[in-house]
Parts: C-alpha cells; sequence; structure tokens
C-alpha cells in the first residue's frame, strides 16, 4: 500500500512542476507501460488462415439474404403510370397543353388501365415526378422550419431564406418558401371497374403517409392544437401558387393547416432529381385481395404543371414488404457480393493449401 | 551614426573637469524575452498565425463563406480554424506569460550598486552603463561588467557559464592591473567595443586618470569581462562597472532562435497538398462549367417552382460564375483539412514526449534521460542516410587517463592504476623504467612542463585537512585534467607566471612564459605533434616520433611538450609584443597570432604524453547497427590521422578486410610531384578502384551486407579537404568534389580527420546538397560540433563533458552514443510510419469524404448541394475520425521495438521516405475514390426506390446524406483498424468509442428541435434510418465492400524477406504482455 501511494505522490509532484522541468529531467524516466511504450497489445496479423473461413461465413450468410431479398422484392407487386399528357393520344393531353395555375375551372382526366394481378395486404399509391430538382439548393434552403413549428414570430416574420417566396403584397406568406409555393396539387382518385359494370370508388387513406415525427413534433400549427386556424392565419397570405391557403388544405382539423400529412410528405425534400412521394394509403379494406386484378380507372384533377422542365408525372401503386418497396439492387447485390467472397474463399483455399507446405517448409529451413 | 567604439565613464564620473559631461544613451538593463504584451498580443499573435500559408488558406475560405452566398455556413469552416487559432493563441500566451514572469525575476532581481560611496539596493533592470555593481559568491552578474576588484587575494575571480554556454568548469577573470583599490577615488573611462554576440571575444581599453599623471591605458580583453547569467564562485565578492546592460549584453544577443528545420514528409505533405489543391480545383471548375452548360438547357435554370431572388437576377453573369467558382471551392474544401495539421502537430509533440520518457535513454551517471528540442523532426530520425559523427566524447569517452610518457625518448609507463592522484610524484614512484632513464634533470624539466603549462584549477576545499585528498581539478580542457592527475601538483609558486599563451585549435598548442627563480626566463609549450615538430630543432624530432606514432596507432592522444630559454632581450621583445597586441582594439587576435608564432620558434623538445581516450559503452555495437541499417557513417574529427583511425577500427567502422583509400597530405606526398597532380590521380584513381569496378547496386538500398563485396574505407585530412574543395581552378573543383563524393558514397565508411569546426560542416552541407538530398545526422559532443549539428538534417547533442553548447544547439540530446541505435532504429523508425500513414490517411479519409459530394453535384443541377449535414461536415475531421488516427499515430508498433532494434536491416525498409512515395500516395487516392464512388453509388442505386421503410414511407435527400456518411464513418474508422498491428486498450476505446460517439451524437443531433436554428435538418433522420433494414442492409454492405479488397492485399501481400518470419508474431492473433524489466 505505501508503495502505491508513493507512487502518487510522486505523480501529483511531476504536474506541479511540469512547467519548469528542471526537477522532471533530472528524474528517471518513470517505468510505466505506457511511458515504455509497453502497453500490452493485441497484434493481430491477417494471413490466408484468419480470412478463409471469414469468406466463406461472408459468403454463406450473404447468399441466402441476397436471395431472400431478391424474391422479396420480386414478390412487391408495382404498377406505374404515367399521365403527364406527352403524347396526343393520351387523356391527360389537354390538360396538360392548357394550364394555368388559378384556372377555377379544374381539368379533369381519366386513365383507364389493368392490373393484372391482385394487391394483398396494405397497398400504397404514390405519385412519382421526374426531372424536378427537388434537391436543388435554392429550393431545399427555401422554407422556414421555425415558422412549421408554429412559432408566432416566424408565422409573420418568415425566414430571409424563403425569398422570394417571403412575401406577397406585403403580407408574410404561411408556409413560406419555394417548396411549400409548389406543393404538389393533383388529385388522384382510383376506381376500380367492377367486371359488372359499376365503377366502385376505392377508399384511400389520406394519413400515416408522412414520418411520425414531423407530424407529430416536427410540423406544429401556429396557436396550439385547438386553434381557430382561420384566425391564427389572419394577416398571412397563402403561397402563391396555390388554390386554397393553408388552413383549408383538410376538413379534419387534424390533418389541417402545417400538419396536413400531404403538406409533410413534400416538405420532405427528395435526395435525387426523379423520385416518389407517399400519396395515399389503401388500408383496412374489407375485400380481400386489397385491389383484385382487373380494370381500374385513375381519375386526376390535373392541376400540376411539368411540361415546362420536360417533368414527368406518374402514378404509382406498390405493395410494401420489410425492406420497403421494390427495388431489386440489394437482392443482386448481396448475392454478388456472396458469391465474389465464396469464389475468393475458394481460390484462397487453394493458394493456401498449394503454397502453405511450400512456407512451412521454408520457415523450417531458416 | 555607428560608432565601432563606446566610452562608458566608471562611476559616472567624467575624466576631465574641462569636458563637458554628457551621459552617452545606451539602453537600460531590462531584459525582454517576451514577444507580446497584453495590448499587443491579440494583433500580434493573430498577424503571425496567418501567415502560415494553412491558416491564411482556412481564413481565406471562411471570408469566402461569410462573404459570398455559399452552401455551408461559414461556422463549418470558421469553427474549425477558430478552435485551431484559439489553441496555439493560448498556448503561445502561456509561453509568452512564462516567459515575462522569467523577464520580471530577471529584471526585479535587488542589486548592490556603488554610488558615491554608499551602498544602494536597487532593482537590477535600474542598472545603468557606467554603474559599478556589487556582486557576491553564488550570485549572477546582471549584466556584463569589467571585474575592478575581487576580494580574492591575486586580483582574480572565478566564475561558471553553465547558464550561458552550458560549461561549468570554473574559469578565471582578472581585474583590471593596476586600478586603485578605493573604487570611490577611481576616475577612469572605458573606450570598447560595440556589443557583439561572441562569448569570448572582448576588447577594450581602460583610461586611468590619476591626479598630476599621465593617464594610464589597461587593455581589456574576454579575461576581465564578467558576462551576464555567468555565476561567481569561489569568490566572496566583486565590484565591476556595467559594461553591456540589458539587451545588448552578450547572453542576450546569442539569445536568438534556431533556425527551423523541416523534415522530409513535411516536404511530402506540401506535395501532397498541393495535388490535392489542384483536385479541388479542377473540382470546382467542372463543376462551375457543368453547371452552366447545364442551364443552358431550357427550363432548367429557373423552373417555375424555384426562382430566383430578385437579386441573384441582377447579379452579373460573370460575377455569378466566379461566386459559384467559389461556392463549390467552399464545398470541397474539406478535402484540405484544417484538422490534418492540428493532428500532425499533435502527434509530433505527444510523440516527443516518448522519447523523453524512455527509461534506456537514462544515463544513471549523469542522472539524465533524453532530451526534445524541436518535436518536428521526429520522423526523420527514421530516415538517415549520412550519420556523421565526432569521435572524441562521442564515439570515445573524452574520459582520459593517463597511460605513459616519453622523455628524451625513453618511455615511462603508468603502473599503479589504483591511486591516480598521486601519479607521478617522483620519477622514481609508480612510474617504472621501461628502458633507460632519461637524464633527472630533463625528467624534471618535463614534469615540470607539464605542471607549469595549463590551465587547471585546484579547487578550494573548505577544510584545509582534507584538501590533499578531495582535490579536485576544474580546467578548460578534459585532457589537462588527466595530464595534471597524472603528474604531481607542484607548487609553482617558484616560478612567476609572465604570460600565458592561450590554447587554441588553430595553433593547437598552448605556451606559458615563466620566469623561475633563479632568475631565468622559460617558455614552455604543449600541443599536438604537428605544430609542435616544426617548431623544434629538427634532430630532436626522431626520438620522439616514433613514441608518438605508436601511441596514436594505439588510439592515445598524444601530446608533445617543448621548452626554451628565453634571453632578456627575447623576452623583452615577445613582451613588448605581447603587450602592444593585447591593447589593439582591432584585429588583435591576427596580432596576438603573429607575435605567438614568433615566439615558439626554436624550441626543444622534451617529451611527450600518451593519454586513453576509451571508446563509449557499446560504441562498436551502435556504429555496426547503423550500418547494418544501411546508413554510411562517416567519422569527422579534428584528432589526427592514426588515433582515428585507430578509434574507426575499434569501433567496427574498419574492418580487417577493408581497403583503406587515403587521401592525406602523407599521400599526396608520396609520389614527389606537385600535389594537385598528385591529387587528381588519386582521385581518379580511388574512383576507378571504388564506383567503376564495383558491381552496379541498385538505388543505394542493398549496397552493403553483401559480404561478396570488397569494402572500402576512405580516410581524408582537412588539408586535403580544402585542396578537393577549393581547387584552383573552378571546373577542377566542382569534379573533384563529385569524384570524392561517388568515391565517399561507396565507401562502407569515411574518416575525416584534421578538420576544422568549420570544415565538418563543410562536409555535412556538401552531402546535404548532393544527388538525391540525401538526410543527414550529425552526433556530436563538443562546442567544435555546433556548427554540423547546425548544419544538418538532424542534429543529436551527446550529453557529454565538453559543455552544453552541443546540447543546447541540438535537435535531439542524448546522454551517450549507445542510445542513438533506438533513437533511430527504434523512435525514428516508428514515427515515420506512424507519420507517414498519417498524412496518406488523411488525404484518403477526406478524399473519400468529399468525393460523393462531389458527385451529388451531378444530380441536384449543380447547385452546390451539401450531401451531409453541416454538423456533419463540420464534426467529421475534428470529432468522429480524428482520435483513432491520432492514437494510431502514437502507438502504433506495426514491428514491436525489440524486432527493430535486433534487426537494423529493417531501417532499409522505409527508406528515402518509402511511404510517401508518389506509388503509394497514388494507391491511397485511388483507395479513396473507389471508396468514394462505392458509397455514393451504392446508396444511390439503393435510393431508386426511396420507399425504404415497411410502412412506405419515403427518404429524402438528409437520409440519403447521412446513409453515405455512416457508411463512410465506418468505413475509414475500420480501415484504420485494419491497418492498426498495435491493439492497445487505448486503439480499442479510440476506434470503438468513435463510433459509439458517432452514433450517439447522430441521435443526439436528430432528437431535438433545436431552438435559435432556422432549419431542423435532420430531425430523427437518423433514427427513421436506423428502422430501415434496406438502410441497415446497405451500410454493411457497403463497408464490406470497401473493405474487401484491402483484407485480400492484405492476405496476398507476401511476407518480405528473412525477417518476415521475426515480425509477424507465432500465432495471428496474440496478446504481447507487459514486460516489467528494472
Amino acid at each position: 500500500m505505501a508503495t502505491s501511494y508513493n507512487a502518487k505522490d510522486e505523480d501529483g509532484h511531476i504536474t506541479v512542476s511540469g512547467p519548469g522541468g528542471g526537477t522532471l529531467r533530472s528524474r528517471k524516466p518513470e517505468n510505466t507501460a505506457f511511458k515504455q511504450q509497453r502497453l500490452p497489445a493485441w497484434q493481430p496479423i491477417l494471413t490466408a488462415g484468419t480470412v478463409l473461413p471469414a469468406f466463406f461465413i461472408i459468403g454463406l450468410i450473404f447468399i441466402p439474404i441476397g436471395i431472400g431479398l431478391y424474391v422479396t422484392s420480386n414478390n412487391i407487386r408495382e404498377f406505374e403510370v404515367d399521365y403527364t399528357g406527352v403524347d396526343v393520344s393520351s387523356p391527360c393531353f389537354n390538360c396538360s397543353q392548357n394550364y394555368s395555375w388559378n384556372s377555377s375551372r379544374p381539368c379533369t382526366c381519366t386513365i383507364p388501365f389493368y392490373l393484372e394481378q391482385p394487391y394483398e395486404g396494405n397497398v400504397y399509391m404514390y405519385y412519382g415526378l421526374s426531372n424536378f430538382y427537388q434537391n436543388h439548393r435554392r429550393y431545399v434552403k427555401s422554407r422556414d422550419d421555425s415558422q412549421l413549428h408554429g412559432d408566432m414570430d416566424s408565422l409573420l416574420t418568415p425566414s430571409k431564406e424563403c425569398e422570394p417566396y417571403a412575401f406577397h403584397d406585403k403580407k408574410p406568406i404561411a408556409p413560406c418558401g419555394a417548396i411549400a409555393n409548389s406543393m404538389f396539387n393533383d388529385t388522384l382518385e382510383l376506381f376500380y371497374n367492377d367486371p359488372n359494370g359499376t365503377k366502385v370508388l376505392v377508399p384511400l387513406a389520406n394519413t400515416g403517409i408522412a414520418w411520425f415525427t414531423d407530424k407529430y413534433v416536427k410540423f406544429k400549427n401556429p396557436g396550439g392544437d385547438g386553434a381557430n386556424l382561420t384566425a391564427v392565419f389572419q394577416g398571412t397570405s397563402k403561397p402563391v401558387n396555390w388554390l386554397k391557403p393553408v388552413y383549408e388544405l383538410d376538413k379534419n382539423s387534424s390533418n389541417n393547416g402545417f400538419i396536413n400529412e400531404d403538406f409533410i410528405v413534400w416538405m420532405r425534400t427528395a435526395a435525387l432529381p426523379t423520385f416518389r412521394k407517399l400519396y395515399r394509403t389503401i388500408k383496412d379494406a374489407k375485400v380481400i385481395p386489397t385491389l383484385p386484378s382487373g380494370n381500374y380507372t385513375l381519375e386526376v384533377v390535373y392541376n400540376y404543371p411539368v411540361r415546362s422542365f420536360e417533368g414527368r408525372k406518374r402514378m404509382i401503386l406498390s405493395t410494401i414488404s420489410w425492406m420497403g418497396g421494390k427495388n431489386p439492387f440489394l437482392g443482386i447485390a448481396y448475392v454478388t457480393v456472396g458469391s465474389v467472397c465464396f469464389f475468393l474463399g475458394v481460390v484462397l483455399l487453394v493458394i493456401h493449401h498449394k503454397c502453405g507446405n511450400r512456407n512451412n517448409s521454408a520457415d523450417i529451413s531458416n | 551614426i555607428r560608432v565601432d567604439s563606446r566610452t562608458i565613464y566608471v562611476g559616472h564620473r567624467s575624466s576631465s573637469t574641462n569636458e563637458a559631461f554628457i551621459p552617452p544613451k545606451f539602453c537600460d538593463n531590462r531584459i525582454v524575452s517576451s514577444k507580446y504584451t497584453v495590448w499587443n498580443f491579440l494583433p500580434k499573435n493573430l498577424f503571425e498565425q496567418f501567415r502560415r500559408i494553412a491558416n491564411f488558406y482556412f481564413l481565406i475560405i471562411f471570408l469566402v463563406q461569410v462573404i459570398v452566398d455559399t452552401p455551408t455556413s461559414p461556422v463549418t469552416s470558421g469553427l474549425p480554424l477558430f478552435f485551431v487559432i484559439t489553441v496555439t493563441a493560448i498556448k503561445q500566451g502561456y509561453e509568452d506569460w512564462l516567459r515575462h514572469k522569467a523577464d520580471n525575476e530577471v529584471n526585479k532581481y535587488p542589486v548592490t550598486v556603488l554610488e558615491d560611496g554608499r551602498r544602494i539596493r536597487k532593482e537590477s533592470e535600474k542598472i545603468k552603463v557606467g554603474d559599478v555593481v556589487e556582486v557576491e559568491e553564488d550570485k549572477t552578474f546582471p549584466c556584463d561588467l569589467i571585474l575592478l576588484q575581487s576580494s580574492r587575494g591575486d586580483d582574480t575571480c572565478f566564475v561558471t557559464t553553465a547558464s550561458l554556454d552550458g560549461e561549468s568548469n570554473h574559469k578565471t577573470h582578472y581585474t583590471v592591473p593596476d586600478t586603485e583599490k578605493d573604487l570611490e577615488s577611481l576616475n577612469a573611462t572605458i573606450e570598447c567595443e560595440q556589443p557583439q554576440p561572441d562569448l569570448y571575444k572582448f576588447v577594450g581599453r581602460m583610461h586611468i586618470y590619476k591626479t598630476n599623471q599621465e593617464p594610464a591605458v589597461r587593455s581589456l580583453g574576454p579575461e576581465n569581462l564578467l558576462l551576464k547569467g555567468a555565476t561567481l564562485k569561489n569568490t566572496q565578492k566583486i565590484c565591476g562597472v556595467a559594461v553591456y546592460t540589458g539587451m545588448e549584453t552578450k547572453m542576450a544577443l546569442n539569445y536568438q532562435g534556431k533556425s527551423q528545420k523541416r523534415s522530409a514528409v513535411e516536404k511530402s505533405i506540401n506535395a501532397f497538398l498541393l495535388v490535392y489543391l489542384c483536385i479541388l480545383v479542377s473540382k470546382a471548375l467542372v463543376c462551375t462549367t457543368l453547371k452552366y452548360v447545364w442551364q443552358g438547357k431550357p427550363g432548367q435554370d429557373e423552373p417555375w417552382y424555384n426562382e430566383k431572388t430578385q437579386r441573384e437576377k441582377d447579379t452579373n453573369l460573370y460575377l455569378k460564375m466566379f461566386t459559384d467558382f467559389l461556392s463549390f471551392m467552399v464545398l470541397f474544401n474539406f478535402i484540405i483539412p484544417v484538422s490534418m495539421y492540428v493532428t500532425v502537430e499533435m502527434q509530433k509533440f505527444l510523440g516527443s514526449f516518448f522519447i523523453t520518457w524512455d527509461k534506456d535513454f537514462f544515463d544513471p551517471e549523469i542522472k539524465e534521460g533524453a532530451l526534445v528540442n524541436t518535436s518536428d523532426l521526429n520522423e526523420e530520425l527514421g530516415q538517415v542516410e549520412y550519420v556523421f559523427t565526432d569521435k572524441t566524447g562521442t564515439l570515445t569517452q573524452n574520459n582520459m587517463e593517463f597511460i605513459e610518457c616519453c622523455i628524451d625518448g625513453f618511455q615511462y609507463k603508468y603502473q599503479d592504476e589504483s591511486s591516480e592522484l598521486d601519479g607521478l610524484c617522483v620519477p622514481d614512484g609508480p612510474v617504472s623504467k621501461l628502458q633507460q632513464k632519461a637524464g633527472r634533470e630533463r625528467e624534471e624539466l618535463f614534469l615540470r612542463a607539464l605542471c607549469l603549462c595549463h590551465t587547471v584549477q585546484v579547487k578550494e576545499s573548505s577544510e584545509q585537512g582534507q584538501a590533499h585528498e578531495q582535490r579536485g581539478f576544474i580546467a578548460s580542457s578534459p585532457d589537462e585534467v588527466a595530464l595534471v592527475k597524472g603528474t604531481v601538483v607542484e607548487r609553482s609558486s617558484m616560478y612567476e607566471l609572465l604570460h600565458v599563451l592561450n590554447f587554441d585549435p588553430v595553433r593547437r598548442r598552448m605556451s606559458v612564459i615563466v620566469r623561475s627563480k633563479s632568475g631565468e626566463t622559460l617558455l614552455f609549450c604543449k600541443g599536438a605533434d604537428s605544430s609542435i615538430f616544426p617548431r623544434v630543432k629538427q634532430e630532436e624530432v626522431e626520438r620522439i616520433r616514433m613514441h608518438v606514432e605508436r601511441n596514436a596507432t594505439e588510439g592515445y592522444r598524444t601530446l608533445c611538450v617543448a621548452y626554451k630559454y628565453l634571453s632578456e632581450e627575447e623576452y623583452a621583445q615577445a613582451d613588448a609584443g605581447l603587450r602592444e597586441a593585447r591593447l589593439a582594439l582591432q584585429d588583435r587576435e591576427q596580432k596576438l597570432m603573429s607575435v605567438y608564432n614568433q615566439v615558439e620558434t626554436g624550441m626543444s623538445l622534451i617529451g611527450a604524453t600518451a593519454v586513453e581516450d576509451r571508446l563509449q559503452e557499446e560504441a562498436a555495437e551502435t556504429m555496426e547497427a547503423l550500418q547494418g541499417a544501411g546508413m554510411n557513417v562517416w567519422v569527422l574529427t579534428g584528432d589526427k590521422m592514426e588515433t582515428a583511425k585507430s578509434t574507426c577500427y575499434a569501433c567496427r567502422l574498419f574492418q580487417r578486410s577493408t581497403e583503406l583509400l587515403e587521401l592525406t597530405v602523407r599521400t599526396l606526398e608520396d609520389g614527389g610531384r606537385r600535389r594537385e597532380e598528385r591529387l587528381h590521380e588519386l582521385l581518379l584513381d580511388y574512383h576507378k578502384k571504388a564506383v567503376q569496378d564495383a558491381p552496379p547496386v541498385k538505388a543505394g538500398v542493398t549496397r552493403r551486407w553483401s559480404s561478396a563485396n570488397q569494402d572500402y574505407g576512405f580516410i581524408i585530412d582537412g588539408a586535403t579537404l580544402s585542396m578537393v574543395l577549393n581547387s584552383s581552378s573552378e571546373s577542377n573543383a566542382s569534379r573533384y568534389k563529385n569524384l570524392f563524393l561517388q568515391i565517399c558514397q561507396n565507401c562502407t565508411a569515411v574518416l575525416c580527420c584534421r578538420m576544422a569546426p568549420l570544415q565538418k560542416a563543410q562536409i555535412v552541407k556538401m552531402v546535404k546538397n548532393s544527388k538525391g538530398c540525401p538526410i543527414t545526422l550529425s552526433i556530436g559532443d563538443g562546442a567544435n560540433d555546433v556548427s554540423m549539428i547546425l548544419e544538418a538534417h538532424v542534429g543529436i547533442g551527446i550529453k557529454g563533458k565538453e559543455g552544453r553548447q552541443a546540447v543546447r544547439n541540438s535537435d535531439y540530446a542524448i546522454p551517450k552514443l549507445k542510445h542513438l541505435k533506438k533513437l533511430l532504429l527504434a523512435h525514428g523508425h516508428l514515427y515515420y510510419v506512424r507519420i507517414a500513414h498519417l498524412v496518406q490517411y488523411f488525404f484518403y479519409k477526406n478524399l473519400c469524404f468529399i468525393l460523393p459530394q462531389f458527385l451529388y453535384q451531378f444530380f441536384c443541377g449543380y447547385s452546390q448541394q451539401p450531401l451531409y449535414d453541416a454538423a456533419y461536415l463540420t464534426m467529421y475531421n475534428i470529432c468522429f475520425t480524428s482520435m483513432p488516427i491520432l492514437a494510431y499515430s502514437l502507438l502504433e508498433q506495426h514491428i514491436c521495438i525489440e524486432v527493430l532494434l535486433d534487426n537494423a536491416t529493417l531501417y532499409r525498409d522505409i527508406a528515402k521516405n518509402a511511404m510517401l512515395r508518389w506509388g503509394l500516395f497514388l494507391y491511397w487516392t485511388l483507395l479513396g475514390v473507389f471508396h468514394g464512388l462505392l458509397f455514393f453509388f451504392g446508396v444511390r442505386f439503393l435510393f431508386s426506390n426511396p420507399a425504404l421503410q415497411d410502412n412506405g414511407q419515403v427518404f429524402g435527400n438528409w437520409s440519403y446524406g447521412t446513409i453515405v456518411f455512416t457508411v463512410l464513418v465506418f468505413t475509414v474508422t475500420l480501415k484504420l483498424a485494419l491497418d492498426t498491428r498495435h491493439w492497445t486498450w487505448i486503439n480499442h476505446f479510440v476506434i470503438w468509442g468513435s463510433l459509439a460517439f458517432y452514433v450517439f451524437f447522430s441521435f443526439f443531433w436528430g432528437g431535438i428541435i433545436w431552438p435559435f436554428l432556422k432549419q431542423q435538418r435532420l430531425y430523427f433522420v437518423f433514427a427513421n434510418m436506423l428502422s430501415s433494414v434496406s438502410a441497415w442492409l446497405v451500410i454493411i454492405l457497403l463497408i464490406l465492400v470497401s473493405l474487401l479488397p484491402e483484407i485480400l492485399l492484405v492476405v496476398f501481400r507476401k511476407p518480405r524477406g528473412p525477417n518476415a518470419r521475426q515480425i509477424a508474431p507465432v500465432t495471428p492473433l496474440s496478446y504481447k504482455h507487459l514486460k516489467e524489466d528494472d
């Protein structure tokens, strides 16, 4: 015990006399493992022998995962229909031609399509846009998160970042910014053409499409939950391109204003210029399968112009698995990497087997 | 107007009454070593910091971010820069505060000044030139003083200059002769040169005015000058007049920092930096160009959903292009990180502690370990190609022992080794008569010469009774101590010492002129054989020469002793000459020299002494290891050839099989032709032998160690070297130099003897600047090695006996030569590997950090949208990836120290900056590119369907960036983990800790709605990412694929060389256990 206390005392002494250095220098350096660079250490050396099993293990794990992923991805039903109306023959051609933002007469078009296979379980409806740069820097930063968080000051004085979508007619825009201003406003409705001739509206749920944390924490209406939104947004202006102000987005008060899920989904800027966003879900369907195979009609209220920037609009119906939407990439990648590992394992084994003996004999001679 | 001399009025008393007394203005006695004051600290320090090119670059980037609308906020680059600047400022401020404290201690130190007969206590800084200052024993002198009065009876005082030049021996200083004892009535002026930094030079004149007398003039020399910083010893008190004060003292003038040495690694870093700067600029250029090409297409630049602000629309197109270019620069600037500089500095600073801490460098004799004067050169220790070593005190111990002497050709051997002190009391004592004895008269003369002709002081012991036993000797050269120890300390009072003709390395001898009781005047001279032999009667030389040469080949240091009687006229002439020369204000040195040379002629040789200088411990093993490590060892010594040669044999620098190529005065004179011709001939001859006939070797790497080759040793002496270097014709000079260098480079060892200190530096410089710019190392212990220590890339000082000058001027100081082996082979090797890996890794990790961001520009309309969040951009280099590499660069031992010491050849693996060659740099760069591409496109393919969660919800651009960033952080950290060969608990802690910290930080950063921030980009992005199975799978996949080639390479890399087995422990996974060996 005494010795250990001594050591501590000495340690204290060093720190005190550190800057002077005089006492330190004349002392014998301490024989501690750290100072003598003799800390116990693990010294792994990668050799063929160590790596060989690892390659086999990786191969053996990755190939089944890859196959599993591939199969899962393949089992996901996905249907995509482009309703931009570029083609003259397309039903939406007319709508795409005579576009105007503030037309009171909505242009509608109907697109018939046929689902070859029934869609089971939850079905998700996405809209997809192409050549739409939601990740453009000027666009990405053009928002005011504190305004969207329900901050009253920010509601009336939006951030500079929202320019040139911050003020309209000297009134603050709510929600401000380019992202909000360009919110996707096509209305999509899906009808099932029953074999007996009736058109059945497929019920679409517009909730549960946004991140939970976004809906309940990040986005908040100003003035709290129970406030009268019309009054709260008094003195603000609707975004220039919008037909309705933000407090009229939905009749359901828990999905209105800033916490409207369509709005929240749109506000999460996409990573790539071609993207899809969740539009509606088809849940708790009474019928099984959710979407039986057959003829369907998509009714589009065509508001959103994309022709000016060579964009495309799509409607996507998809089922979902545990790994998300349909994407064969992961499955293929896993199978490839797994096979490569396995192959390398075999090659290494051969090399190891052939050269190992020779190496050993060389070692002995040394 | 600069005047050549200054006039000082002792005690401020004017010399004559009729002359108006105007006290001349001199600076006060304040010492200012601090750089800053409270007021100028901030601006001055900032200015100095931003003068560094790197800091300036980051400042520019920061300013661009502040001024121009750039993708990342100024915080991302401002914060690290601010951090670096602050830490440096605090460090420098603290150091300056310490200097202030030290200055104050000196400046406020109380001193006693005599004013009008009263003793007044003053603060040291108030001393003015001309004040008479009183100093007591063991006190330091507050300024440069001319000694006027000493309490010692013999008008001398003793000082040590340990704090000035490190020499701890006592030096004698003398009062000005014939000054009045009563200082009050002393009326004198001093005329002396303007302050100059040479500690050992001082010329001045004192005019003493006495009433009714002609003013007397006394010469003043360095022996009258007491330097500030020196300490008074063995003397109760002295009085002196201040001549130089404050910043004009010799100490202050010597207080210059050494010139900065830059290591080869640093040059590599700068080259790599340039490459990365080019990458950065070209990336920015490519993006800017493509941006405007892309915008040229209709509808792309400003679609309806993304309109520009009015200001943007108004901006001039070219200005916009320029700001876009700057923005891209800012976006990609992380490719050249501030943190690399910080980490490199930290690594060097902290790393040097391991050298000071190393207990193997601790020498129990002097109770000191290694000393690191600069940490900038740690890695340079692993790159040394040429070692220049001093002989005396470095290869040998400089611990002199009297071995034998010869008088008149008769040899006397010293037998009784136990009683050193009473060595040669009388010739009949322990000195055996090996041969016939010389005449008693001659013996006495010889011993008398040895006794008188020295500067040895007997240290006064307080107890007189024990004086005999405890006598310690203090002298300016260790040789003399040995000699005097060997001979009797005769009371020299029977002789009157008239003059001392001091020793200097040019004359290589010293003399004294004494007058015996009987009135005879004698001159005794002692010096190297080469300097004595031409000055004595030639018939006497042959008898002694034999002995001297035999002693020299045995490795002893020899001195010859000669004497001559001076007649009255001769003495008078010499005396006058000496006095005149000493009074001279200008060219005093030359004048003295010529008088010396005049006096020291026609002497008769009495005998010679031999003193053994033992080899340092493990000198031979060390030299062998250095040669095994591929270093060329050159011995540069002032000693004579035979002695040096024998030392070389003893150190195994020359082997028996080594063929010696000699290029000395002797070989030049052999042919009997003109020296120049002979030199030419010999050089060509040796060149043919050593260079042309030698089998061609590959780039000098595996030259030696192949025993089949003939080894060559090359010997050259100072005179010949100066012929080689300063040949009569210009064309010859460069040609000779080339031949000389080529011969030397092909020799196992080179011995340069009879070198003047400056010639040593010349040789180092010549090799340093030769083809390939090899890294040189000089090691020495004495003041004569300082020039070569300063000249070489790495200067090593030995904490030897010849003072501390070498240590003070060195970059590293070690107690013994044997420590050089570990310093180079273990520490140097490890530091080089560590820092080389650090540098490569840093460039790599920032390349694969920024490359995805660059690629993202192709997908976001070249809009400078950052891929990663600002917090990630800032923290990547500061927190997430900096600690593991720092720990690696401090602790890594890819080969353990014992193996490195046992196999000197391992040192060759890293020779010539092997780990920072362009090939390897390319490899790391390609690896970075590969990883960057993989990260970006892997996630890109995943995001072809952004619905990655099982509830159908989609991920946005920040999720994209976060996935890439997560893969990135894990990959670069695990890549380092793969490279780590030496896992201590610190490595484990830091590597896994960083990863855990990243995860923790990401949760934390995304877990809170941050007040005061306008954007909450990452809110729950990380958590949502982790809730997606696909994200997990892609992260694992990408990390694995990135590291796969690395693992494969490791496996396929064949163990190299015969030592491979020793490098690799027997079991692939082993724990090296702590060995406690005391």
